[in-house]
């Protein structure tokens, strides 16, 4: 007989056991506890960038790459963009994802390119996308500033949550309201100075929440080659790529859970790092 | 007071686009001597035309560069402009993105550069670049900070620059607000010696009330 769902607002005593975890976490969380043994396998983690330079050899393969643009009013989706990164961007995020969590799958939504106007709204359908199409890991290393799209973007962002996709955005190091990085139902990053691709800090102060290495990255760019590069941009594959690996270990984990196990295993909490 | 009303006035008394210029110019060139770099850019987005425009340039290429025009999605800056993050290359002409036509144009083609978005309240409003900082010194985060600073003060002085603009326009205007904004524009330049004028100014509003 199948179970009735539970209520989403109240748990009755007799329906406790029905909510238990699949596995329980020991005392002592550890990295080898949270990923050890893991490469992402299982895992799709989206890209929504520039797009993403197919058969780049720090990036692999990418399994699928999609075009979002707009018409008027309606919404183009180009499941087969064949236009690769046009900036360089969305590559050099794909290839620290990459490197980090080498089996996971790699999907390019592409939002940028078509020039400054109406790029907010490119950005909100692209998200918008991705979320329905409800890949485990979405990297957004771009904001936007427009009041008006906020509270869509915080839609999506809830939705997200609620649906197990974990949505990983670069914060501003600069003083403006930006959007979707301040939603508490995001992973939001900043950078910090280390060279050590695994080394990543709790932040106790928000809206950031963590730090990880984002000055002075050796990234993949375009025709093949790699640049040095510095910017939140480039902090926020870092945990996309060790939330992937995590996801790929105890698939059962969702966005809350994702992101105390960073908090736990965080370098200035738990972590060896 | 009307919008269109409060900007006639404003349009009167507000600086002249000169004045906000000079503190661009002013705010490039700081940037680049506390960068040790060799040029330093301030762009303005056009949005009607989609197009960023150099409105300020320290350095190399000062003398020719101010005024020309490129597509708001070209190179580094409009890159910058689009994702709204602030971004350091090192080694920019392995960079894509730095569209090296528009380099060469301009003559002056960098090895690295700082870019990071003007942004006004919830405005994009144009780019701040420093380009060729000494090859020897690492970037840290604390010139990002400082990177960052400069860029909010740019953003302020963009924004003015663009309000005299249009207020030049309502001065330049033919309609019946155009009156009000060459009058308090008249009335601002001769404060000292307008004591009859704001005394006709007075009798008038106790007549229109």
């Amino acid at each position: 007989m199948t179970e009735e769902p539970l209520p989403a607002w109240s748990l009755p005593t007799d329906a406790v056991e029905r909510i238990a975890l699949p596995e329980a976490w020991p005392g002592q969380v550890t990295r080898d506890w949270a990923w050890g043994g893991a490469a992402g396998a299982g895992v799709r983690v989206c890209i929504l960038d520039s797009g993403v330079e197919r058969d780049h050899p720090i990036v692999g393969k990418v399994q699928e790459s999609v075009a979002i643009s707009i018409d008027g009013d309606d919404v183009i989706v180009d499941a087969d963009d064949t236009a690769g990164d046009l900036c360089g961007h969305g590559t050099a995020c794909a290839g620290i994802v990459r490197a980090l969590a080498p089996e996971c799958e790699l999907a390019s939504v592409r939002v940028l390119g078509a020039g400054f106007t109406g790029s907010g709204a490119v950005l909100l359908e692209g998200l918008r996308w991705a979320v329905e199409q409800g890949y485990d890991v979405i990297n957004m290393s771009l904001s936007t500033t427009k009041q008006k799209f906020a509270s869509l973007l915080h839609q999506l962002a809830d939705t997200a949550y609620f649906q197990r996709t974990m949505l990983v955005a670069s914060a501003h190091n600069m003083p403006v309201e930006s959007y979707p990085w301040r939603f508490s139902s995001v992973i939001s990053v900043g950078s910090h100075e280390q060279a050590d691709p695994f080394a990543y800090y709790y932040n106790p102060t928000p809206p950031v929440e963590f730090f990880a290495r984002g000055v002075d990255v050796e990234v993949a760019w375009m025709g093949g080659g790699r640049l040095v590069c510095t910017g939140n941009s480039f902090a926020t594959p870092h945990i996309a790529g060790i939330a992937a690996l995590m996801l790929s270990k105890h698939r059962e984990l969702t966005p809350f859970q994702v992101k105390s196990l960073l908090y736990l295993t965080a370098s200035n909490v738990g972590g060896e790092s | 007071m009307s919008d269109e009303l409060r900007s006639a006035v404003a349009a009167g008394v507000l600086g002249a686009e000169k004045d906000y210029r000079e503190l661009l110019q002013s705010i490039v060139e700081v940037a680049r001597a506390i960068f040790h770099a060799k040029a330093s850019s301030i762009f303005l987005l056009d949005a009607e035309a989609d197009e960023l425009v150099f409105e300020a340039v320290a350095g190399e290429g000062s003398e020719s560069l101010v005024g020309r025009r490129f597509p708001s999605s070209t190179g580094i800056a409009g890159f910058v402009l689009v994702s709204r993050q602030p971004l350091v290359i090192e080694d920019v002409l392995e960079d894509p993105r730095f569209s090296r036509q528009t380099a060469e144009s301009t003559g002056f083609v960098p090895k690295g550069l700082m870019a990071v978005p003007l942004l006004h309240e919830e405005n994009a409003l144009g780019v701040l670049e420093v380009l060729d900082r000494p090859s020897d010194a690492r970037f840290t985060l604390a010139e990002m900070d400082v990177l960052g600073l400069f860029a909010s003060q740019a953003a302020i002085a963009l924004d003015l620059l663009q309000r005299a603009r249009r207020a030049q326009a309502t001065l330049a205007d033919t309609g019946d607000l155009a009156v009000v904004a060459r009058l308090a524009q008249k009335l601002e330049e001769r404060r000292e010696d307008s004591g009859d004028a704001f005394a006709l100014l007075a009798a008038i509003e106790r007549l229109l009330q």
